[in-house]
């Protein structure tokens, strides 16, 4: 919903990158506004989790991306123990 | 049928340390009573704090006047709302992905212009004695304007509901809840953030099914229940330097929130962290903090406060209370064709309920081909919500593992059976979005149809078992140690999670496996934010994870370290060297040996001392199941019930210190078993809670609960160094369906309004029906 709501209703699309970032910047060249939606101040916007080939990055915009990787925005989870 | 013994651990590799049950390294400070916690701080000219809070659940605050409090002898300071910075509404990330807007912080810390819910803070006060402080609190006079309070997150969602924040706004994705700018226009609202997942072709999914059974539970908010009241003492010195002691999840954590709070740099805090007395989540978050060290600031001396009891409920965070439906479609064959969920969370006076956790755990364990999931964070005039174990998780799992007994029930089938057939497995895709990774679902559905309680039928009147699973993502973060060679060999570890649940041990036995020795050679402590590098908060069952990771490391850097000295000492090349059995050996030449003690005693005189550092942040935490399985009896005159046996079958990677797994796993269960059975907040219509007291406030005791048998089943986590998952949160999430199933069980009436007290129980066995 993050993202539909700018992609048209898509919810899965094929962008190039080899990092987060370069993905943003791409999916902001098809769909205007998604950088704003993902990033503020060059940053990973506060309260988003990246989620790359199944697994939270650490590194957020500078993590590195493989031909066929698979990268999910989603909201942060927050633990309790 | 499997012959497992009590508690048992189903290992696929084994180590020299990791894996083993040594001595907790803080057993005999914890058995004294010698251990200090956060109100043991004592400092010279301390004064005591105290806190007025508000009477009302929703109310202007027109005036405070503190002149009267002033004027009693004894009282140095007083500070409210006004002498705080205002900050701006700019989100934050305050630890372990959890949000807050940062006004929206400062506020919960301290009311400015609303008092959002009874017992919110508005004014505190520094005296020389308790006794003086609490009189001071009496002498404050506050004018309000009472405004109505909406306190169920469903009456808050109605158009003309009272409107707590009258610049709120409804996020739509991951940047949570924020508020309109001054040139933005929009409508007044209480839902703070809107989310929705969506995945195949939901209305063809339930076209598909041969049948469709849905249905909906409510929860209260439940508190973390931790013994050790919130405590913190702070000292604001001349210089600008403030040093805080308290007890967090996080004094890194503790330091930022502080910070910006008071809108000074984070290096003007030093946060000192004392031992914790449970935290459950509850104690990732500044309440005290920031208002001791402006009194501290205003008084010139230290001020130390402490919360009672009553403030912990009322004024901390519990869980939310929520609401969630589930729809399910499945063929006659039980596959599920199709899942919706709608969930509704109560995040209390300010935005940040755990939705987000409780919409990416609802379905993921299972597959499902088309799905919609849609998710409402609500704010209503109750205490902001706070983490508690598996955020979010337990009420989504009571939902979906409800409706799938019930599928269960109407087709006949086995459960776990059932389970198998959908359940999650490497490769599948959530309906979030991401895939699985390697996860242990298949080995624990496995271990528990094995089980012999699984595998004994039950007899008697009244009586049922219930079945549920649940799952927990896992988190992780930054973490660092320093792991320093003592001249005897023993090694001194400093650390930057707080422990809760026994990691200190945990970290410690990362480094001995590596380095050879006994854990008891490991002497692990925890550090303040001036003496250890940046770690995240302990939650999110990622310690033994990062932490015991960046302690892997450390040590590993003490072993290169030892390696160079050794060919220092020998001459020779430090590839020709190996660290074996805590002892340096050269490759060929076997008179060239040295023990770790040994070299540990020459280290001043081969270069100097060795110490080995990591500070790492790792991907790859990994995912946790569990399945429970739980036999009941209920008495159809009282509506009592009663536990007869309870077993947990949970996937931990591997079990670093397998006792503290079945404490966690046990402890999960009891907090579980809690909420499903008598805890709740019960307000009245005007918002104040009714039992803000232990003997209210019905926690289990060890007379209600049975032995809880655990089974450790170990699928290796692949990213980290011995296969560790985390394992504190999981075992919360399947006990509130499995009780609400094994009640179904044994009257064959759905309770679906926690908790299944004896009232609500007679009510839906005499009333034939839902007990709501």
């Amino acid at each position: 919903m993050l993202m539909r709501n700018l992609s048209g209703g898509l919810h899965r699309m094929e962008v190039e990158g080899a990092t987060v970032r370069q993905v943003i910047e791409n999916l902001d060249k098809q769909f205007p506004g998604m950088k704003e939606r993902l990033m503020e101040n060059e940053s990973l916007m506060p309260g988003i989790s990246v989620i790359v080939d199944g697994q939270q990055s650490q590194l957020g915009l500078l993590e590195r991306l493989e031909e066929a990787s698979e990268v999910h925005f989603l909201p942060a989870i927050g633990g309790g123990l | 049928m499997a012959d497992y013994q009590p508690n048992t651990v189903l290992s696929t590799k084994e180590f020299n340390v990791v894996g083993t049950r040594p001595e907790r390294h803080d057993a005999l400070e914890k058995v004294t009573g010698s251990a200090k916690y956060g109100a043991d701080v004592h400092l010279p000219g301390m004064l005591y704090g105290r806190v007025v809070r508000s009477p009302h659940a929703h109310a202007r605050i027109k005036s405070i006047d503190a002149s009267k409090a002033l004027a009693l002898p004894g009282v140095k300071a007083v500070v409210t709302g006004a002498d705080f910075p205002r900050l701006s509404t700019r989100l934050i990330d305050v630890g372990e992905g959890a949000l807050s807007n940062r006004a929206f912080m400062s506020e919960n810390c301290i009311a400015r212009d609303k008092v959002l819910y009874k017992g919110h803070a508005l004014a505190a006060v520094a005296a020389t004695s308790q006794d003086i402080a609490d009189q001071a609190l009496e002498l404050i006079e506050v004018d309000y304007e009472v405004l109505p309070p909406v306190l169920d997150g469903r009456d808050a969602m109605k158009s003309g509901a009272p409107i707590l924040h009258e610049r709120l706004t409804t996020k739509g994705g991951p940047g949570a809840a924020g508020t309109l700018s001054d040139d933005e226009v929009g409508e007044p609202t209480n839902v703070a953030a809107h989310y929705e997942y969506v995945m195949g072709d939901l209305d063809q999914g339930f076209k598909e099914a041969d049948l469709i059974v849905e249905d909906e539970t409510h929860t209260k908010a439940v508190h973390q229940g931790y013994i050790e009241p919130h405590s913190a003492t702070a000292e604001w010195l001349p210089n600008g330097e403030i040093t805080i002691w308290c007890s967090s999840q996080g004094q890194f954590q503790i330091r930022e929130q502080s910070a910006l709070v008071l809108d000074v740099p984070v290096s003007k805090i030093k946060v000192i962290q004392m031992e914790i007395g449970g935290g459950f989540g509850g104690k990732l978050g500044v309440y005290l903090e920031p208002l001791a060290a402006l009194l501290s600031k205003k008084s010139g001396v230290p001020v130390k406060m402490t919360m009672t009891r009553a403030e912990v409920f009322e004024a901390t965070g519990p869980t939310s209370g929520t609401h969630v439906k589930v729809k399910m479609g499945v063929t006659n064959d039980g596959l599920i064709t199709a899942a919706e969920a709608i969930l509704v969370y109560e995040a209390g006076a300010y935005p940040g309920s755990p939705l987000s956790a409780g919409c990416q755990c609802i379905l993921a364990p299972y597959v499902i081909p088309n799905a919609r999931i849609e998710g409402f964070d609500v704010v209503i005039n109750a205490p902001k919500t706070q983490a508690y174990r598996a955020p979010g998780a337990p009420s989504a799992e009571l939902a979906a593992e409800v409706v799938v007994d019930e599928i269960c029930k109407k087709l006949d089938m086995d459960p776990i059976e059932f389970r198998r057939i959908n359940g999650a497995k490497e490769g599948t895709r959530r309906v979030t979005g991401p895939l699985h990774p390697r996860i242990g679902f298949m080995e624990v559905l496995q271990a528990a149809s094995d089980h012999d309680h699984y595998n004994t039928p039950l007899e008697g009147p009244n009586r049922g078992r219930g079945v549920a699973v649940g799952f927990w993502s896992n988190g992780t973060g930054p973490a660092s140690a320093m792991a320093s060679v003592n001249p005897d060999g023993t090694i001194s570890l400093m650390e930057g999670s707080p422990d809760i649940g026994g990691t200190r041990t945990v970290a410690a036995m990362h480094v001995a496996e590596v380095l050879g020795i006994p854990s008891s050679d490991v002497k692990p402590q925890v550090g303040d934010t001036d003496s250890v590098g940046y770690t995240s908060s302990t939650g999110g069952s990622s310690v033994a994870f990062k932490t015991g990771w960046a302690c892997y490391e450390a040590a590993q850097d003490v072993k290169r370290q030892l390696i160079r000295r050794a060919a220092t000492l020998w001459d020779v090349d430090e590839e020709d060297i190996e660290y074996k059995d805590a002892s340096l050996y050269h490759k060929s030449d076997t008179a060239l040996s040295i023990s770790l003690k040994e070299m540990a005693s020459q280290l001043n005189s081969t270069g100097g001392p060795v110490v080995g550092s990591a500070s790492l942040n790792p991907r790859g935490a990994g995912g946790a199941f569990a399945a429970h399985i739980v036999d009941v009896e209920v008495d159809p005159d009282t509506g009592k019930v009663t536990i007869l046996r309870y077993t947990a079958v949970q996937d931990a990677g591997k079990a670093i210190h397998p006792t503290y797994v079945e404490g966690q796993i046990q402890g999960g269960v009891a907090q579980g078993v809690g909420w499903a059975l008598n805890e709740a907040y019960h307000f009245t219509g005007d918002g104040h809670m009714m039992n803000p007291t232990y003997l209210d406030y019905r926690m289990p005791t060890s007379l209600d609960l049975p032995m809880i048998d655990t089974v450790i089943v170990e699928v290796p986590n692949d990213g980290h160094p011995y296969g560790a998952r985390g394992v504190g949160e999981v075992p919360i999430v399947p006990p509130l369906a499995a009780m609400a199933n094994a009640i179904y069980a044994a009257t064959g009436h759905r309770v679906n309004e926690l908790p299944m007290s004896p009232d609500k129980v007679l009510a839906a066995v005499k009333n034939g029906g839902n007990g709501h």
